[in-house]
């Protein structure tokens, strides 16, 4: 069991304040959607949380312990993939699980059991540029199960797949939750996902960004399916706070 | 569309206006330039348009190769030569990439060795040799090291610049994941250098080849460039053609040899 809190959490580039007072808790074996218009520090909040950058303000707290036999705690699934593109599919999950000093026969049930989870046995010794994108996510997510996280760190995972194979990874994503249940912080701007994945949903300001609303959604994942009038309700609420500013957010300049 | 349209209106087909941009294999074309030019100066000298002091026969120049083979100088010209070639490239390549990776992954070499390369790469390293000899003696020394020295540079600047180039995702993926830093090097910036060392190879290893003949200039008694500057200085120009004409076979060779280790190494490119 391990729980992730953020404490007053704010963030700047230089004189660009990004994100201003944040603070949230991420429960275990529950997903957190972030949601929120282009530019809000949504994708600089996951990094902060995962440890990749440090933020200027406030803490990121991990409560309790993670399970045993977690190798990475906090592990990220990238919008574009991140696979190695000289690496097969197994060359690729093997590569996370080396420097535990797990390899050869020690790895090779580990890896049969995620690419199996994620439907890529027939695939292990194909290269990732003879994978779809969708294949590709898979294999992101394999690598991901791979070290038995505590807590996913999803950047927008499905924002580089056209429409259809996104509808499908989402099913693939319920249920791989649906069977055993995982703690999931989900940054996206498609508010479709948000409300099919998020047991909450965090609305996020333009920047800075800060919370504007925390949506729960009481329905079970699994029972969610796709143009769900429920969550269309959901959605369009979300909408109606995401709105103004998305639209301001997209008419501001970019200083850089 | 009605009928009546198509009856009483202009048709033509779409004009297709795709295509080229867009290179192809072409196989025995580089060989058919290759025979249809020695076809024909061979015309030309034997016809007399071309004079004996322009340039010499091919057949001849084939001639004076067969002498140099049936001699068995041929190989005490190659041997040596291509040892030269070997270690002095070696010494200056894997130096060359060693050094590109501490430029590519430290911000203090970068500052500190980028200007030291940018001011010796301009040097015509034929005008240290000199001081090659009295660093290294007039042996094999100053040979390996001009050969090393010309093949370092073109590969520093390209191995940095191959570094610089990698996908820093994969890195920030390696860093998410837990990876040592010696994982993150030797797994992601290696490899994922590797295309810009080999075509930086290419170019260090033409200028390798170059510098073999500038190196021969001084005390060998055998090598290919001491067989063409002792043509040359005869104005013998068969055998002065002979030995260039092993320098490019020599040149092919490489060039062939790096195609084939990217197709090896780097058959994951899209």
């Amino acid at each position: 069991m391990m729980d992730i809190r953020l404490e007053g959490i704010a963030h700047s580039y230089g004189v660009t304040e990004v994100l201003r007072d944040v603070s949230l808790d991420i429960d275990t074996g529950r997903i957190v959607c972030l949601v929120g218009p282009s530019g809000c520090g949504k994708s600089t909040l996951l990094r902060l949380i995962g440890g990749l950058e440090r933020p200027s303000q406030g803490r990121v707290l991990q409560i309790g312990a993670p399970p045993e036999g977690c190798l990475n705690p906090l592990t990220y699934i990238f919008q574009d993939f991140a696979l190695l593109p000289w690496r097969t599919v197994r060359g690729n999950v093997s590569l996370v699980l080396e420097d535990h000093g797990i390899r050869g026969r020690k790895a090779a049930p580990i890896i049969a059991d995620v690419l199996a989870r994620t439907r890529l046995s027939d695939f292990a010794d194909a290269l990732p540029k003879q994978l779809s994108g969708g294949m590709k996510q898979r294999v992101a997510i394999a690598r991901a199960l791979a070290v038995n996280p505590a807590v996913m760190l999803m950047d927008e995972p499905l924002s580089a797949l056209d429409s259809q194979t996104r509808e499908l990874l989402m099913d693939d994503l319920i249920s791989l939750w649906t069977r055993e249940p995982f703690t999931a912080v989900y940054v996206t701007h498609n508010l479709a996902e948000a409300v099919r994945l998020g047991h909450r949903v965090v609305v996020l300001s333009r920047r800075p960004g800060r919370i504007r609303e925390i949506v729960e959604i009481g329905k079970p994942l699994a029972e969610r399916g796709y143009a769900d009038p429920d969550l269309d309700r959901v959605q369009q609420h979300l909408w109606s706070l995401m709105r103004e500013e998305a639209r301001a957010a997209d008419e501001e300049l970019i200083d850089v | 569309m009605s009928d009546a349209r198509l009856e009483t209106c202009p048709m033509r087909e779409v004009r297709f206006r795709g295509g080229g941009f867009q290179p192809e294999r072409r196989r025995w074309i580089g060989v058919a330039v290759f025979v249809l030019v020695i076809g024909l100066v061979e015309w030309g000298t034997r016809a007399g348009w071309i004079s004996a002091l322009t340039l010499p026969r091919p057949s001849e120049v084939l001639a004076t190769f067969g002498e140099l083979w049936e001699s068995g100088l041929f190989f005490a010209h190659l041997v040596p030569s291509l040892t030269r070639l070997a270690v002095g490239a070696a010494l200056g390549a894997s130096v060359g990439i060693a050094t590109g990776m501490l430029i590519g992954l430290f911000s203090y070499m970068r500052a500190a060795l980028v200007p030291v390369i940018a001011a010796i790469f301009p040097i015509p390293k034929i005008a240290l040799l000199p001081l090659f000899v009295i660093w290294f003696g007039i042996d094999e020394g100053s040979k390996y090291a001009l050969i090393a020295f010309g093949t370092f540079t073109p590969t520093v600047v390209a191995t940095y610049g191959a570094v610089d180039n990698v996908d820093r995702t994969l890195i920030r993926m390696g860093q998410s994941f837990g990876l040592s830093w010696l994982s993150i090097v030797r797994k992601i910036v290696l490899p994922g250098a590797m295309p810009g060392i080999l075509s930086g190879l290419r170019i260090s290893l033409a200028i390798a080849i170059i510098l073999l003949v500038a190196a021969e200039m001084l005390g060998a008694q055998y090598g290919i460039g001491a067989y063409i500057l002792e043509a040359g200085s005869l104005y013998d120009l068969e055998r002065l053609f002979a030995g260039v004409v092993i320098l490019s076979i020599l040149g092919v060779l490489v060039s062939m040899t790096i195609g084939f280790m990217e197709q090896r190494l780097l058959g994951w490119r899209t």
